[in-house]
């Protein structure tokens, strides 16, 4: 018997057919894989921390040399505290949301660093890195850059290991105390600050800078020390107009921290 | 095994690598040849992963060719070579994570790929699945070489290195010799296809 192929009718059944016989697949390919692929991620990730601290991540055992080398920390209210929850593999939201993870961790070499996590845009879709800071938060152990869907060749040149070792031993800030490392042009860096950008990827490198800007500028409290100092800098807003008034707690914000307590 | 390797499914392979190439003749496939070729190591991951998709969604389509309703045909194309490339990048993304990680900058544009649907059509609607998958791989390597050829001139020229190691030696530098920027933008890639195309017409004349 010869099917009418050309027929609404098994113009319809077919196309409904077709759609529910993918959609199982899609939806069964996706759900029996994602407990593998969400390991894959996490160890991916913990691998990205590692490249950052100068490990080489292909010849070490990597879930095994996290386990021994980074502390999961959160930073709030001025002191670091380790962290108990699930592991995360992405941190855009978290950082948003004042969440800010920092890894305390030994580098490749044995140094004491400190690694922050950096999100930001690219030209085609998100970035995302790892930065390694020295015990005194002042100078650059060592990066990781990763994209989406930067063009390769060009913007995916960002998560090649030339472009992420000229951040090494760059100073963070500059002389008024903001954050001053950026990529600039390729070929145009002059300033102790500044690293060479992609050719031909001038806006994946101007992603880059912008993340690496705002991402440390978010984490600008535990950098600067400031905040070890003045603990409740965020709470008595305005009153402590200087750094030294603010090395002692604030009298009114007593009050304010039992409440938070109970 | 001769009625396998016959002279018609044999052409089925070598046409496309040379008369009937992709990209040089019936000049398809060209936004991702532009795209990625800048080095020669993704041009080489895009031309493989290409003829891999090409290969077995012609297969599948050739398969259920004689069920396809006529109307929406290009649909049902479509759906099947969306829906390999989605399932590939998830087996990738469970076994063989590095892999997947290379390619993830890939996946939309092969699926997009201009080649890919008009193999589907032009070929495997007509044809069963064996000379099917030949032409599938034939038209994937077509595709291939030129991204090759187009990858080595420009990393050469554009960076002083192939596969990221630097050919160039110093000296040369020293000489006054600078690498061309231009020929790392795309600008220069559709150049760079256009004497291909060139070349390869004028060595094909006669045909």
């Amino acid at each position: 018997m010869k099917l009418n192929t050309n027929g609404n009718v098994y113009t319809f059944c077919y196309a409904a057919v077709m759609v529910i016989i993918v959609a199982f697949l899609l939806a069964f390919v996706a759900s029996a894989l994602k407990k593998t692929q969400d390991a894959n991620v996490a160890n991916d990730t913990k691998g990205q921390i590692l490249t950052a601290l100068g490990y080489d991540k292909a010849a070490i055992n990597v879930a095994d040399v996290y386990a021994e080398k980074v502390q999961d920390n959160v930073f709030a209210e001025g002191e670091l505290k380790a962290f108990d929850g699930n592991f995360n593999t992405t941190y855009g939201s978290l950082i948003k949301n004042g969440e800010l993870h920092v890894f305390t961790a030994t580098t490749a070499n044995g140094e004491q660093a400190y690694v922050i996590p950096v999100v930001g845009r690219g030209l085609w879709g998100g970035l995302w890195g790892y930065i390694a800071v020295n015990e005194t938060k002042d100078k650059v152990l060592g990066t990781y850059f990763y994209h989406e869907s930067e063009t390769a060749g060009l913007g995916a040149r960002i998560s090649e290991k030339w472009f992420q070792d000229q951040f090494i031993g760059k100073p963070i800030f500059g002389e008024d105390g903001n954050v001053a490392l950026t990529v600039v042009k390729a070929g145009a860096a002059q300033q102790e600050n500044e690293v060479d950008g992609v050719t031909g990827a001038t806006l994946t490198s101007n992603g880059v800078a912008a993340m690496v800007k705002d991402g440390l500028t978010a984490y600008k409290e535990f950098l600067s020390g400031a905040a070890a100092q003045c603990p409740n800098k965020e709470k008595c807003q305005g009153k402590c107009s200087s750094e030294e008034e603010c090395a002692s707690p604030c009298p009114a914000d007593e009050s304010e921290s039992t409440d938070v307590e109970q | 095994m001769s009625k396998l390797f016959s002279e018609e499914n044999k052409a089925a392979f070598s046409n496309p690598l040379n008369l009937n190439n992709p990209i040089a003749v019936q000049v398809l496939g060209i936004c991702s040849a532009l795209a990625v070729t800048s080095q020669l190591k993704p041009a080489i991951v895009m031309g493989l992963s290409v003829t891999v998709i090409t290969a077995f969604s012609n297969v599948i389509i050739s398969l259920i060719r004689k069920s396809i309703p006529n109307r929406i045909r290009i649909i049902v194309q479509l759906v099947v070579v969306a829906t390999l490339v989605t399932i590939v990048s998830q087996l990738l993304k469970a076994y063989v994570y590095d892999v997947s990680v290379q390619l993830s900058v890939y996946v939309g544009l092969i699926i997009t790929n201009c080649i890919l649907m008009g193999r589907l059509e032009a070929f495997a609607m007509q044809n069963k699945p064996w000379p099917s998958l030949l032409d599938g791989i034939g038209n994937g390597l077509g595709y291939a070489w030129v991204l090759v050829v187009v990858g080595f001139v420009r990393e050469l020229f554009g960076f002083g290195t192939l596969f990221g190691y630097n050919v160039i030696p110093q000296f040369v530098y020293d000489a006054g010799y600078t690498n061309n920027g231009m020929m790392v933008m795309p600008a220069m890639s559709l150049i760079i296809v256009g004497c291909v195309i060139w070349a390869h017409r004028a060595y094909n004349k006669e045909s």
